[in-house]
């Protein structure tokens, strides 16, 4: 039997979540905008700002989310659109004096544009072949970063200083409790975004892709046009992010931006659970944190801990923080009948 | 200009004209002709292998004729990608069901709406209040379709987990839900019992008269077809053996020995 007429429903590649579960309730919403907004008024400002780079990884994992999630595509290349993102903000800040949040949508449209393009050949391969392409822009990127032909900008392998805002408006708050706040501000207008596009029409035309491509192009659906979109939208987000990590860290170099990064980010996702958008900062919480915790249960074998971790947990929920997030819902529903 | 919208009204729908499919070296269909006009239910039979669900992939542009031509409403379809066959009226069902496993009920049948809806992903991302509006006015509209195929009660279950006759019934609404002209229904009574297989005749009945779309039915079960259609082609080994009305096909010699030498008939 062929391919076509084998179009049975049949369990997709990226195990996802049912549409209507993409994202939290109201009320626990709230809860955690508050929390967040109160955080900075109890903690110091080195934790703040290792929760600002909490925040900045969680919109990178969102934007792999889109992709992953979204329309089933895998990417392993997500440090190069950081990259790009973050040096595109670096650029524009020291080379040409541009407000630091003017440089942020720059960022994300170029990002967008590179992803959108990337994404063109990309749609010939799928699953294993395009993870290996992206791979491989993932570890051209640092090389590119280097060339001596960019170097009057990107300031080749020393990299570029950033300066680091102010808080604007004579605010009484230091600069890092400012960037938290900035950071927390565009992250949740990305989360809100991100929420809003999978639940309409374009968010479910990608679903409908990665659930079924044949039945989704009899449907009307340009398969090709919201892959694309999808690796345009994943890659301009993963830039916003870029450009604020750039401005957090203060500093650009090729590499802060290797394949170690990309794979954190895939890392993050799978922890926060694939298609779960509130995952994201789960995973994110993962990727920032758990490396410290390893590195003071043993200095020498951080790495060897980290991974021991990670795969208890793995172990014990597969589908990552978003099956702890359905269990608790199950539980709360039971005791309120 | 009145004398073409006449021609126009008086051409059939459909039109498929010589279309031969090869695999390899397999003759999936060979020459095969014939008309669709408005209103008819046709029936399509043939024993498995005939090439039946190969002339739905070419009216779906999935496979590309090797020769002949495909016209809806007197126009050439071959020029169109797959994704544009929706548009122009032509919708369809799969023989083994194809729905979009992980979305509930509403979303499959929403996506159904995709051709006939309109919008870009930054005002999706921002969801002004028109945004809001064209969604609910979908969601009413594929409401209504879900009351008329008894699925409002699934309407939030993912599919993935539902029976088979109800898949199959979710798929039907998804291809109501783009309004076709056409719809092409490939053997709808496969996995149905006896019971189920009447009821859905009554349906397929029911679905052209109320909304005059016309139906392209594909189905081994001979009852059904010979109760419900108004036209019979016979195909076998992807060459068109007979047609006329469901008495004069169930007579014709060839057609009977084609079945009888078939065990699945
Ligand atoms: N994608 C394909 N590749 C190769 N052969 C195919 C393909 N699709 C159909 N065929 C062959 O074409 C012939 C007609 O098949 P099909 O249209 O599925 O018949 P039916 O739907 O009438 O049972 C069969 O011999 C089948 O094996
Ligand atoms: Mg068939």
């Amino acid at each position: 039997m062929s391919a076509l007429q084998d179009s049975v429903t049949r369990a997709p590649a990226v195990a996802a979540v049912p549409k209507g579960n993409i994202a939290l309730g109201y009320l626990t919403s709230t809860m955690v905008v508050i929390l967040l907004f109160a955080v900075p008024l109890f903690a110091k400002n080195f934790v703040i700002f290792q929760m600002t780079i909490w925040l900045i990884y969680a919109i990178a994992i969102l934007a792999l989310n889109i992709l992953t999630g979204g329309s089933g595509q895998f990417s392993l290349g997500q440090s190069a659109f950081y990259a790009l993102g973050a040096y595109t903000s670096a650029i524009l800040m020291e080379h040409f004096g541009v407000n630091y949040v003017l440089t942020l949508p720059v960022a994300g449209a170029l990002c967008f544009a590179f992803g959108f393009l990337f994404g063109l050949p990309a749609l010939r391969l799928s699953g294993i072949y395009l993870a290996l392409a992206t791979f491989a822009l993932a570890t051209a990127m640092p090389q590119i970063l280097k060339l001596g032909v960019f170097e009057h900008w990107t300031g080749g392998v020393q990299g570029l200083v950033v300066t680091k805002p102010d808080a604007p408006f004579g605010l009484p708050i230091s600069q890092d409790v400012w960037l938290y706040y900035f950071t927390l501000v565009i992250s949740i207008v990305i989360y809100v975004f991100a929420v809003n596009l999978l639940k309409s029409r374009t968010g479910r035309a990608m679903m409908a892709i990665r659930d079924n491509e044949i039945a989704a192009s009899a449907m009307g659906v340009n398969v090709s046009l919201y892959k694309t979109l999808a690796f345009g939208i994943s890659a301009g987000t993963t830039g916003v992010a870029g450009g604020l990590g750039a401005i957090a860290v203060q500093f650009v170099a090729p590499d802060g931006y290797t394949i170690q990064l990309a794979i954190a980010l895939f890392l993050g996702m799978v922890v926060g659970g694939v298609g779960w958008l509130p995952g994201s900062l789960v995973g994110s919480a993962f990727i920032v944190f758990v490396p410290n915790l390893a590195e003071e249960v043993s200095k020498g074998l951080s790495g060897a801990v980290f991974g021991a971790i990670l795969i208890v947990v793995i172990f014990l929920v597969p589908h990552g923080s978003r099956q702890v997030a359905y269990k608790i819902q199950d539980i709360v529903r039971k005791i309120r009948k | 200009m009145q004398q073409t919208d006449v021609a126009r009204a008086k051409a059939p729908l459909l039109a498929v004209r010589d279309v031969s499919v090869v695999f390899g070296g397999i003759v999936a269909l060979n020459g095969v002709s014939f008309d669709m006009h408005r209103g008819q239910i046709l029936g399509l039979i043939g024993p498995n292998g005939a090439g039946k669900t190969t002339l739905f992939n070419c009216l779906s542009r999935l496979y590309q004729p090797s020769k002949g031509d495909i016209l809806m409403e007197g126009d050439s379809i071959l020029a169109r990608p797959a994704h544009r066959i929706a548009e122009i009226g032509i919708g369809r069902t799969f023989q083994n069901v194809a729905l979009f496993p992980n979305l509930s009920v509403l979303d499959n049948v929403r996506v159904g709406t995709h051709s006939r809806t309109r919008s870009n992903f930054i005002t999706d991302s921002i969801r002004p209040p028109w945004v809001g509006r064209a969604e609910a006015a979908t969601t009413k509209r594929v409401d209504d379709i879900l009351g008329y195929l008894d699925l409002r009660e699934v309407a939030h279950v993912p599919v993935a987990g539902l029976p088979f006759g109800t898949q199959k019934r979710v798929e039907l609404a998804r291809a109501l839900a783009a309004e076709p002209k056409i719809l092409l229904l490939d053997e709808p009574a496969g996995g149905l019992n006896h019971e189920e297989v009447y009821g859905l005749g009554d349906l397929i009945r029911k679905i052209r008269d109320d909304r005059g779309i016309t139906v392209l039915l594909v189905e081994h079960h001979m009852g059904l077809v010979m109760s419900i259609a108004d036209h019979v082609v016979a195909l076998n080994f992807g060459r068109k053996l007979a047609e006329g009305t469901p008495a004069q096909v169930q007579s014709d010699p060839d057609v009977i020995k084609a079945y009888l030498g078939s065990k699945d008939a």
